[in-house]
């Protein structure tokens, strides 16, 4: 098993008949980073909800890191959203606290020891560069700022798969440069990345697989 | 830098963390305690709403409270006023002053009787002239209507029932006209007593639903407020457990705010109460003293605070956190 993600002929249609998603089969292989790219409406979040089990597919298996999602049960989901490391265009920070307290909040929903938590948590920090931010509060942060706490959070936990929807979405391209690069340096060290982005021109030199949606088909891979 | 990598293989955490069960009983109990206190902290950030509520749940606990420890004086105050009790044996008018003593005297040592006076003919006629003014009709009348008459004192620890009995046995003495005991206000009274302590059982049911109600609603708005939140805990891998936790503290606490606040009424009545009625008790003979809650029912006060407060929070929050779902 080498792929981290394998879609097979993977269908989801909405309640109400909209068709999100039409036999999409992918493949991601570990450690490889892709861009899943195309207008909004493509079906790119889509795809990202079926991978972190906010949806379900209608039709077609979806692997991850060698689990049928289909057979997570609904209490398992916790534990395998453990897993997958999440990163939101809204970076979803929790504002009444800490950048420390943020970035330790998937490790203590896991139950891990408070020293440890320091040391994986200021790990994390001093990857994406905010090591002296910990006891800022995110709103006093700049929104590059902020998603690189968000990123911080989803790799503490030593996720198999980082799942990015729309990381530099609020961001100008200088930041959103800044974002990129770091995604890179992650993906350096191992780790599994898929980066829903529209920003196409932001990509499209950095040399990576990009894989593109149109209305629910999948156009290359 | 290569810190938070993964390298396909999950690779075990430090030994502190998952290493052994003590460590992981550990993590478990500091995270309660951590969330204990930040739940509390969670209050302390909106004070004023979180003082509304816990001051509603404390009234609603002291009024059952309160009517618990009246009871429980009123109770005090009649066995004591039981203890008062005394029978009236009116004799037949044909038995002498000495038969009557000896009377008396007889059944002083008889079961059930603590002691026993008697009161001539002549000697009731001398109290009543003296208390009443009717001497000069008395006067008037000649001969004595008065019977002789022999109080008895039934033992303190004879039960209301068993002194009806001794009622019955004594007015078929040969000698006695009839014995009369003015128990009637003291069964009223023992009635009302027992009407008031089932009130307040339903009283105390009624608003211990209504604290349920109070912490439910409360806990409800609280989880509202804080979706956003719930949905990124969901979104990080936070089990149901793990989110419920902070409510359910929430609810721990103000249950627990309440009971202290009820039992700060009541000493507050206490105090308020206490001395007038002091006053009217040392009025009666035998100094009667108000009691409060004691240690033991106020650490029950709290118990059951803390136990309302929970479940109120345990019947809102399981269906309020699954109807939010990451979207």
């Amino acid at each position: 098993m080498t792929d981290i993600v394998a879609f097979d002929n993977v269908v989801k249609r909405y309640p109400g008949g909209k068709l999100a998603l039409d036999r999409v089969s992918l493949r991601l292989a570990r450690g490889e980073m892709a861009f899943l790219t195309g207008h909004s409406g493509a079906g790119k979040s889509t795809l990202m909800k079926l991978i972190g089990l906010i949806e379900r597919p209608t039709r077609g298996r979806v692997v991850i890191n060698g689990t049928d999602l289909a057979k997570v049960r609904r209490a398992h989901i916790p534990r395998y959203r453990q897993r997958v490391g999440l990163i939101f265009q809204n970076y979803n920070l929790l504002y009444d606290r800490t950048v420390f307290d943020n970035v330790a909040l998937p490790l203590v929903i896991r139950g891990i020891g408070h020293t440890e938590i320091a040391r994986r948590v200021r790990a994390a920090l001093d990857t994406v560069g905010l090591l002296s931010h910990e006891k800022k509060f995110p709103i006093t942060l700049s929104g590059g700022e902020q998603q690189r706490v968000g990123i911080a959070r989803a790799v503490v936990n030593r996720p198999h798969l980082l799942l990015a929807d729309e990381p530099t979405g609020n961001l100008d391209p200088d930041l959103s440069a800044d974002i990129m690069r770091l995604f890179t340096r992650l993906n350096e060290t191992g780790t599994s990345i898929m980066i829903a982005t529209h920003a196409i021109d932001l990509v499209e030199h950095m040399g990576y697989r990009r894989i593109a949606l149109d209305h629910g088909h999948l156009e290359a891979g | 830098m290569p810190e938070p990598q993964s390298s396909g293989s999950s690779r075990s955490a430090g030994p502190a963390s998952r290493g052994s069960g003590r460590g992981r009983l550990a993590a478990w109990a500091a995270s309660h305690a951590r969330c204990l206190l930040e739940s509390l902290g969670r209050l302390h950030r909106r004070w004023v709403a979180s003082l509304l509520t816990v001051l509603v749940i404390g009234i609603a606990l002291a009024l059952p409270a309160g009517l618990y420890v009246l009871v429980k004086n009123l109770d005090t105050l009649a066995s004591s006023w039981h203890q008062s009790v005394r029978i009236s044996l009116y004799l037949k008018q044909d038995v002498s002053a000495d038969s009557g003593q000896r009377l008396a005297d007889d059944l002083a040592g008889e079961n059930g009787i603590s002691s026993t006076q008697f009161i001539s003919a002549d000697e009731g006629l001398r109290q009543f002239k003296q208390a009443s003014s009717f001497g000069a009709a008395l006067d008037a009348l000649g001969s004595n209507p008065l019977p002789g008459v022999i109080e008895v004192t039934p033992k303190a620890s004879l039960p209301p029932a068993a002194v009806g009995q001794l009622v019955d046995q004594l007015s078929k003495r040969r000698q006695v006209d009839h014995a009369a005991l003015d128990q009637a206000w003291l069964r009223r009274l023992t009635a009302i007593l027992a009407l008031i302590s089932r009130a307040s059982w339903v009283i105390g049911a009624l608003l211990s639903a209504a604290v349920l109600f109070i912490v439910g609603n409360t806990i409800r708005l609280d989880i509202e407020n804080r979706r956003q939140e719930i949905e990124v805990m969901k979104l990080l891998g936070a089990g149901d457990a793990f989110i419920r936790r902070p409510f359910l503290y929430s609810g721990v606490w103000y249950g627990l705010l309440g009971a202290i606040v009820a039992i700060m009424v009541l000493v507050a009545c206490y105090m308020a109460l206490g001395g007038p009625l002091s006053t009217l008790t040392a009025s009666y003979q035998g100094g009667l003293s108000l009691t409060g809650l004691s240690l033991r029912e106020s650490a029950g006060l709290l118990a059951i605070g803390i136990a309302l407060g929970w479940a109120g929070c345990a019947i809102t929050v399981n269906r309020q956190l699954a109807a939010i779902e990451p979207r």
